[in-house]
């Protein structure tokens, strides 16, 4: 009882000690700041990550692809069983760009990914991505009137309605191109009769017509470069499958292709500092697309594609470099298709499972399915794919985690030494408790019971700072934006404005646990020294 | 004052926590029972009425290799019921040979002996409790809890002595004594006074409630008048009497006054490591 009692008056007469408990509490509250925010952060790496990849792919490299996708399918489905939640064949290959802007042709470097676009969203979160409302909810690579993402004023105008508005302008001034092009052909035509006509010159008039003709040629000149501003000059026309018939862009549309977003815009700021995306490339714009073919060897084939929509999946790599066309095209287009059994050949098999299955586990199963010593497929999840990231991301978190634990176990040291001193200064009280008849251990519980009081009280009071602390990080991060005057999180870097956190409950339960335990050990020695101080040496301590 | 009344009321809260100490206590509880009892396996002859007594206690404290005897064969008996005072020069050692017979040392050689029973060598578990249960030791610094309240310092022995459970069920006959302690030396007003609130006379008061809280056999007194004016000095010293009177509380008292010896039964004196029986 007395231990109580005297742990509880220690603890009221001494709430200085609290002072050592604040750094265990810092380092507390710090370790569930650093835990929530780099465990939010993977969490939405990992979304990104996931979002446009499916669980599991069975790829190959082979140029020609998978002939017959549909026996894999079936081979997966019979070794997997009720674990596939989706199934999708998938042609990807490498190619490249070219579109039009400011009259000057950019090329880029991109990957290109035939979709079937009913069986896509079933293995991956794509569709929710895309830009268009109609498009998220079915994708059908048709372009959209207008509706492009109201919010996004740089986005404005596009589909049909920008689409028409070019074409219209292009053929304007086509049509004024030609007028003054016709009239500069009958001017020189009258030129030349006039000087077959008249063999003597007339040196007014000649003079006169030209000047007159100098300043048509100008105009010429002005009108081209206008159209050269405009759009480029006009694409060459391939015909889709139309015999013969002219095509027109202001009211056709090619095969529809949707872009990452970070293909077709950029990301920058203002002079006032505001951040603003710039679109070079909108829904309605035709770009053309290079890509191999599936013959041995592997010629350059050239299609135009229409910009049907973008999609935004906030993962860059993936934003600037991945196309989504529609699968029976580019099967046709590289060869692909086979016309007798009407199956087309594809490069990999993506795989949704179902919750709760193990990833890994089921990709070594497929593995044993399909060896590569019997068949040219590789069987990879999506870790895989991204797995030096997210083991960065990890050992970043790991490390972290050491640091953060080592400052708290500093701190743990400062405890020590305080409580040395709470010992020292008690030592006439312990006399007089030995005095008294106290054993060595009740006076070691009571010290022992203090350090467990203050560790309590301390990781206590930390988990609630630190709870606070991410609650109100946000806000946080904007006092310190203001304080500082420099942004915390650059939207034109990161592709989020607000801090993500998670709070996992077992965190702040083993973290304040570690707290309580490391008071606990550091006062553990100091209770040992008092336990055996010598009774009259200690009633003799002045 | 008091007579002993309250400390019979006392008696059957401590007697599951005495029963360990089987050992240690006399044969019987009886006051009048140690007459009948003497104790033949001693070499010596002590008499049956020592309530505490030292045979041929030596101690030395080492200070740098060079050992210091501060007491070199101490033949030393305090009867029961008696007072016995203790006198010598500063540093002659009455305070370690008080701290002996209190078992907060052990000597280097010879024995301690408590109602004929040996001590010295008690486990500590059993020195603790004895300490606790047998013995009220009371200090010239008096050596209060600052923490503690007055009411709380009186109560620490019986709180020390007894496991939560218990000190709870007992919990109203404890203070119920320690109000009737407080009372007789004075203090039932100042329960709740931390003790840098007293002067230094109450504060020996409470120690001295304080000491006898768990009715002990035994009271040792290290210059307990020695830090006071003449006047508390006496006050404190008319307790110790009545308390020897009334109650036949056995004192052994270390003092420097040559005076309050003189009052006292029996009075011996420590020199050169020895003992001298003056009285
Ligand atoms: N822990 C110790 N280490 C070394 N020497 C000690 C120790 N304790 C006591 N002594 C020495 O033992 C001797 C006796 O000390 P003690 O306190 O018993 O004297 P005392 O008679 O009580 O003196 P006083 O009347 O001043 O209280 C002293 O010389 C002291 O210096
Ligand atoms: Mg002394």
């Amino acid at each position: 009882m007395y231990k109580v009692l005297l742990c509880w008056r220690y603890l009221k007469t001494r709430w200085i000690a609290l002072a050592s408990i604040v750094s265990v509490t810092l380092g507390v509250a710090t370790l569930i700041v650093v835990n929530s925010v780099m465990d939010g952060f993977t969490s939405q790496m990992q979304d990104r990550m996931h979002g446009i990849l499916s669980d599991l792919v069975v790829e190959t490299r082979a140029t020609n692809g998978i002939a017959e996708p549909s026996w894999y399918i079936d081979r997966i489905r019979a070794r997997l069983g009720d674990s596939v939640d989706g199934i999708t064949t998938v042609v990807t290959l490498p190619a490249m760009m070219t579109f039009h802007h400011n009259g000057n042709a950019h090329t880029q470097q991109i990957n290109l990914i035939g979709i079937d676009q009913t069986t896509y969203a079933s293995v991956s979160d794509f569709s929710k991505y895309l830009l268009h409302p109609d498009n998220k909810q079915q994708l059908d690579f048709i372009l959209k009137r207008n509706g492009y993402a109201p919010e996004r004023e740089a986005l404005q105008p596009s589909g049909w309605e920008y689409r028409s508005r070019v074409e219209q302008l292009k053929k304007d001034r086509q049509t004024e191109l030609e007028r003054y092009r016709q009239l500069q052909a009958k001017i020189s035509e009258e030129q030349q009769t006039q000087i077959a006509k008249d063999s003597q010159p007339l040196s007014d008039s000649t003079t006169d017509q030209g000047a007159d003709s100098q300043a048509k040629e100008d105009a010429t000149q002005q009108a081209e470069s206008n159209l050269d501003l405009l759009g480029g000059p006009a694409i060459q026309p391939i015909q889709n499958g139309g015999g013969g018939r002219v095509f027109d862009a202001s009211v056709e549309q090619r095969i529809g292709i949707v872009l990452g977003i970070g293909i077709g815009s950029v990301r920058g700021r203002d002079a006032e500092g505001q951040v603003k995306d710039y679109f070079f490339i909108r829904p309605g714009d035709d770009v053309s697309i290079a890509f191999p073919n599936a013959g041995s060897p592997p010629r350059a084939i050239d299609e135009l594609f229409t910009v049907v929509d973008f999609y935004e999946s906030k993962m860059s790599e993936y934003d600037g470099t991945f196309a989504f066309v529609p699968i029976e095209a580019l099967q046709r287009a590289r060869g692909m298709f086979d016309p007798v059994s009407k199956q087309g050949a594809v490069t990999s098999i993506q795989i949704k499972l179902a919750r709760g299955t193990d990833l890994n586990s089921a990709r070594d199963s497929l593995r044993d399915e399909f060896p590569p010593s019997e068949s040219y497929v590789q069987v990879n999840s999506w870790r895989d794919t991204q797995g030096p990231l997210l083991a960065a991301v990890q050992l970043e978190t790991t490390i972290l985690n050491v640091l953060l634990f080592m400052i708290i176990a500093v701190a743990g040291f400062g405890i020590l030494a305080t409580f040395f001193m709470i010992v020292v200064e008690k030592t006439r009280d312990i006399g007089v408790l030995k005095s008294l008849g106290a054993p060595g251990s009740g006076i070691a519980s009571i010290f022992l019971g203090y350090g467990v009081l203050l560790g309590s009280v301390g990781s206590g009071v930390g988990v609630l700072c630190g709870l606070a602390f991410v609650w109100k990080i946000n806000e946080i991060a904007r006092v310190l934006e203001w304080i500082t005057g420099r942004e915390v999180f650059d939207p034109t870097v990161y592709y989020f404005d607000t801090i993500p956190t998670v709070i996992h409950p077992f965190t702040i339960v083993w973290v304040s646990i570690g707290a309580v335990l490391i008071a606990i050990l550091a006062s553990v020695l100091p209770s040992i020294r008092a336990a055996r101080m010598h009774p009259v040496e200690a009633l003799r301590y002045e | 004052m008091n007579n002993s009344t309250p400390a019979k009321s006392l008696a059957k809260p401590i007697t599951s926590a005495a029963n360990q100490l089987r050992v240690v206590r006399p044969e019987t509880d009886n006051e009048s029972g140690h007459a009948e009892k003497t104790h033949s396996t001693s070499p010596q002859s002590f008499s049956s009425e020592s309530m505490v007594d030292a045979r041929g206690v030596t101690k030395s404290y080492r200070r740098h290799k060079t050992s210091v005897a501060v007491l070199k064969g101490v033949d030393f008996s305090a009867e029961h019921g008696k007072m016995t005072a203790i006198v010598g020069q500063s540093g002659s050692g009455k305070s370690t040979l008080l701290h002996l017979l209190g078992t907060l040392d052990r000597p280097d050689s010879g024995e301690i002996h408590f109602a004929n029973q040996r001590i010295d060598n008690l486990p500590a578990r059993k020195r603790d409790a004895f300490r606790n249960q047998q013995l009220g030791m009371i200090f010239q610094f008096y050596h209060l809890l600052p923490e503690l309240t007055l009411l709380e310092n009186v109560i620490a022995p019986a709180m020390i002595g007894q496991s939560i459970l218990s000190y709870f069920r007992n919990r109203s006959s404890i203070l119920k004594r320690a109000k009737e302690l407080a009372e007789m030396v004075g203090l039932s007003h100042r329960l709740n006074h931390k003790p840098s609130q007293l002067s230094g006379g109450e504060m020996q008061r409470t120690a001295i409630a304080r000491a006898l809280i768990t009715d002990p056999k035994l009271l040792l007194a290290d210059e307990p008048t020695g830090n006071l004016d003449q006047e508390s000095g006496q006050s404190i010293l008319q307790l110790l009497r009545n308390l020897n009177q009334e109650s036949g509380l056995t004192i052994v008292m270390v003092t420097h006054d040559e005076n309050i010896a003189m009052q006292c039964d029996a009075l011996v004196r420590l020199k050169g490591g020895k003992v001298e029986r003056l009285k």
